[in-house]
This record gives structure tokens, C-alpha cells and sequence, in this order.
């Protein structure tokens, strides 16, 4: 059974539609994804789903409650995008004061010394780098013992090596049985994490399957760049069922198609002796993926 | 109740963390009760004042000033501040309330106002012999009740205010008026009449005329206390209904 289902979620301020429609359903233990340009209605439909705003229309419901009940407050832990705390509050002061929240709270000792904080325990809010209030910030997602954890953007704004910690430390929580919704706009981070991802486009899910599922769904072609050894005639490989294209940029070739481009492609080649200098192969991402379902650049 | 001790006394650490407004609200009311009583002709009996002193009624007046900076300046820039920057907005993904932190700060303002007017009531005694409030539980209801609305002003101010720094500014421009009346330059007692009737209507006026009442050892008057309950109840009503989370 899912942990939490949404069924033709609405939400709308004023006359703008925020999201227009969207279900989807987690399963436990699974990190899920919510991919989708800025403005898409990521942030909407999660802040529905922990129970901050209140739907226009569909229902939610998480671990078999409707999503304001109460209750789930303890069940489920949340990181907000650009949520502070006091300046002058030290980071064991904020799990001190946040563990008091939860009535089986975790070990904030334990905690801080997973996410890295333990040297920094005397360390004032204000003081602290932007990955350290990140981390601090999932840190108090999750000393209630959350059963779910609602992550938005947890990586905007790290360094990429403060990104790739926070990536391994997201994939020890879900090892330790906790469901993780994750926001993103981020495909490297969607791509690295995801078990499943939802893409959302103007109120909408576009999409929805694993990343890989997410890339093959849509069928790319392969490109093959290389500088050849010597000149031959472009009809050697044009010839071939898997081209469809051939192009020169210069003194290097590229050579568009599908299939097992790469081996039909250098075997013809190699019949006739031409070395394939700088040869490089480029494959569908999740990035092209994202641009044919959103028609929109995943960086904007 | 252990999560809202735990609250409160957060917030009276953050407070304490801010020295130039920890120094203001706790010890500011106190040197000015210092200062004019340093000065002779403020000990010595006034036929203006009815025969008390002048630093007699400064120490009632004292009283307002630790509750205006409180409640007109501390409060709604912590409040709007909160807001401004998702702690509110947090609090409410936890199982608390984001209103308890609410309440967690003014107990914390409260709790500042009475060591401040502690301080200087004790300043009082022992430097001037300024006698303690002769009637102690009318004295301890007008702190109260001038406490409730100016912080339910204050309150207002943070529900109305974008930002902590625009709280500030709201909270300044409405001190020095209100201030004013409460006698802060010219004591109340020796203001014309016209004045003196305005100032019976202004929050910390009307605060200044219950705690002198009670000083010379009487209990507020229905008028004052009156005009308190009204701007507790006016602006509290008003401050729950517009007050934004996020």
C-alpha cells in the first residue's frame, strides 16, 4: 500500500493555477522524486502533501490520513525551502528545542554526528556555511523519527562536493526505512537518487517512471562525434540501416542514428582502416528527457 | 507546557544574545530613574506634582518605557522577523503550534518587564526613597493590564508588517507619540488638561495614569483600566484575524 497517495490535486491563488492537476502515489521506502522547471507547482503540491496549505480540489492522503490531520505532524518530517532559524541560536540549542517538539525523539547527538554537525554544535545559526544550515535543516526534518521526509531544493545553493555529501546522507536515511519525497530541479541529483520521479510541468505530472524509464520512454537518438584519420565518402555510412545523419563540423564528423550505432558505425571504419580520433558518444540523459516533456531547458 | 518553557526560555536566551536591546529593556528604564534623580530639584517636593517629587513619578513612568520598548520595538520585529525568515512556517510542519512561539515570546517580554521594573523600582527606594507602590496588587494589576495592550499593539504591528526591519520602524515612529503622552518629557500630572484628557485614551497614558494611581496607593481607575482592556482587546482581535504564518 502506498504511504501517500494524491488524486487530482488543485491548488490555485487568486486566478493562478498553481497545480491543475496531479496524482501520484509513494510507495514506502522509496525516494521519490518531484522533478520539474521553477514555477511548475513542485512546492504547492508538497506543501499540500505535508499539510501547510489546504487543497482546492483531490484529495491526499499519507500513511492513511488525510494530509492536515494533525496527527501526521509527528509521522512526517519536512524540510522548507528557504526556512531559517534565529541568528543567535546554536545548532544544538535548535535540535535541543526541536526535540522537544516530538513525543519519540531521535538522538540529536546521533544526528548531528551523521549529517556532520557535531563540530559545529556550539556554532551559531548566522555563522554557519550554506551546507551546514542545509544540513542542520535536515537534521530537524528529521529528529521527530519521521516515518516520511518531505525534502524542497535540500541541495540549492551547496558547492558540489557539499552536494555529493548530502546525496549519500539522503541515501543512509532511506536505508534506514524512511520514505523520502524529494523536490529537485536538479536532473543530476533526480538522476543519482530517484527511485521514481514525477515530472511536473505547469500544474501537471507530465511524467512518471524511473529515470532510466524516463530516458528510454523517450527514444532519443545517439550522436557520435569523431575526427577521422582521412577523408572517405559520407555514403559509407549513410548506407548503414542505423545512421540517419551525417554532418562535418570542420574535421570532425558527426554521425546521428539509433540503434547499435556505436558497432555498426566503427566496424565500416575499421574495413577500411580510417581511426577514429577523439571519438565521443552522446546518449539521451535525463536532461533530454526533462527538455521533451517540459519543452523547456532543465537549467533555466 | 514543557515545549512552552522550553520556548520561552529560547527566547529570552536570544534575547540576552542581543546586547544593545537586552542593555535597553533591562537597564535602560533603571539609569533613567538614575539619572534625574540625580538631580536635586527632582527630590525635592513639587507643588505642580501635589506634593510629591519628581522623581517619584518617574519611576512610574519608567514602568512604560521598559513596556513600549518591549512591546512597541522587541516584539514585532522578533515576530515579523520569525515570519520573514520560515520559522513560523517551519513550526508549522512540527507537532507545535506555530502560536505557541508567539505566546513563548511575549511571556519572554513579560518576563523581561518585570526585572526591568524590578530594577528600578528597587533603584527607586534605595537611591531616592521613592516609596513602593503603596497599594502592591493595584500596582501589579496596571502593569499588567498597560502589559496586555501595548503588547497586543505590538502584536498588531508584527501582523501587519512585512518584514522584522519594517516592524522596527512602525514600532519606533509609534513610540515617541505614545511615549509622549505617557509623560516620558513632561510628566503627565503637569500636562494641560486637553492634553492630559488625550493622553487618558492613549495606551501608554492611560498605563501611566493606572500604575501612578496605584503608586500613591490607589487602585487603577475604571477609566484607565477601561481604555487598557480596550486596546488589549481591539488590537489582540485585530492582530488574531490578520496575523499571516507565512
Amino acid at each position: 500500500m502506498p504511504v501517500i497517495e494524491v488524486n487530482h490535486l488543485r491548488k490555485q491563488y487568486g486566478d493562478t493555477v498553481a497545480v491543475r492537476d496531479v496524482s501520484f502515489a509513494v510507495e514506502r521506502g522509496e525516494i521519490f522524486g518531484i522533478l520539474g522547471p521553477n514555477g511548475a507547482g513542485k512546492t504547492t503540491t508538497v506543501e499540500c502533501v505535508a499539510g501547510l496549505r489546504t487543497p482546492d480540489g483531490g484529495t491526499i492522503s499519507v500513511l492513511g490520513r488525510e494530509a492536515r490531520d494533525p496527527e501526521l505532524r509527528r509521522l512526517v518530517g519536512v524540510q522548507l525551502q528557504e526556512s531559517q532559524l534565529p541568528e543567535k541560536l546554536s545548532v544544538q540549542e535548535a535540535l535541543e528545542l526541536y526535540r522537544t517538539f516530538y513525543p519519540d525523539p531521535a538522538d540529536w547527538r546521533a544526528l548531528a554526528r551523521e549529517l556532520g554537525l557535531t563540530e559545529k554544535l556550539g556554532t551559531r545559526y548566522g555563522k554557519l556555511s550554506g551546507g551546514q544550515k542545509q544540513r542542520l535543516s535536515i537534521a530537524l526534518a528529521l529528529i521527530g523519527n519521521p516515518k516520511i521526509a518531505i525534502l524542497d531544493e535540500l541541495t540549492t545553493g551547496l558547492d558540489p562536493q557539499a552536494r555529493r555529501d548530502t546525496w549519500a546522507l539522503i541515501e543512509s536515511i532511506r536505508d534506514t526505512g524512511v520514505t523520502i519525497v524529494l523536490v529537485t530541479h536538479f536532473m543530476e541529483e533526480a538522476e543519482r537518487l530517484c527511485d521514481r520521479i514525477a515530472v511536473i510541468d505547469r500544474g501537471q505530472v507530465v511524467a512518471l517512471d524511473t529515470p532510466a524509464g524516463l530516458v528510454a520512454g523517450i527514444a532519443v537518438e545517439q550522436t557520435i562525434r569523431f575526427r577521422p584519420s582521412q577523408p572517405f565518402d559520407d555514403a559509407l555510412l549513410t548506407k548503414l540501416t542505423e545512421v540517419r545523419e551525417v554532418r562535418h563540423h570542420g574535421s570532425q564528423l558527426e554521425v546521428v542514428g539509433t540503434g547499435n550505432l556505436l558497432h555498426a558505425v566503427t566496424s565500416v571504419l575499421a574495413t577500411h582502416q580510417i581511426i577514429a580520433n577523439d571519438l565521443r558518444i552522446e546518449q539521451a540523459s535525463l536532461d533530454d528527457a526533462f527538455v521533451r516533456l517540459t519543452g523547456r531547458d532543465g537549467t533555466e | 507546557m514543557r515545549v512552552f518553557t522550553k520556548l520561552t526560555l529560547t527566547e529570552l536566551k536570544l534575547n540576552a544574545r542581543e546586547p544593545v536591546t537586552a542593555f535597553f529593556t533591562l537597564f535602560f528604564p533603571t539609569i533613567l530613574v538614575v539619572i534625574l534623580g540625580s538631580i536635586p530639584a527632582f527630590r525635592e517636593p513639587s507643588d505642580d506634582l501635589g506634593g510629591i517629587r519628581v522623581i517619584d513619578v518617574y519611576v512610574g513612568i519608567s514602568v512604560l518605557l521598559t513596556l513600549a520598548m518591549l512591546g512597541l520595538q522587541v516584539v514585532p520585529m522578533a515576530l515579523a522577523t520569525y515570519r520573514e525568515k520560515g520559522i513560523l512556517r517551519r513550526l508549522g510542519t512540527t507537532p507545535v503550534r506555530p502560536v505557541l512561539l508567539l505566546a513563548a515570546q511575549l511571556a519572554a517580554a513579560l518576563i523581561t518587564a518585570v526585572l526591568s521594573v524590578a530594577l528600578a523600582l528597587a533603584a527607586g527606594r534605595i537611591l531616592f526613597d521613592v516609596p513602593l507602590p503603596a497599594q502592591f496588587a493595584g500596582f501589579v494589576l496596571a502593569f499588567l493590564l498597560a502589559a496586555l495592550g501595548v503588547f497586543a499593539i505590538g502584536l498588531f504591528i508584527a501582523a501587519l508588517v512585512p518584514t522584522g526591519k519594517a516592524g522596527n520602524s512602525v514600532g519606533t515612529l509609534l513610540f515617541f507619540p505614545l511615549m509622549f503622552f505617557a509623560g516620558l518629557w513632561t510628566p503627565r500630572e503637569v500636562m494641560p488638561d486637553v492634553l492630559q484628557r488625550i493622553s487618558d485614551f492613549t495606551p501608554l497614558g492611560a498605563g501611566e495614569r493606572a500604575v501612578h494611581e496605584a503608586m500613591t496607593g490607589h487602585w487603577p481607575s475604571a477609566l484607565s483600566a477601561t481604555v487598557l482592556v480596550g486596546y488589549l482587546v481591539v488590537f489582540g482581535l485585530a492582530a488574531a484575524r490578520l496575523f499571516r504564518w507565512s
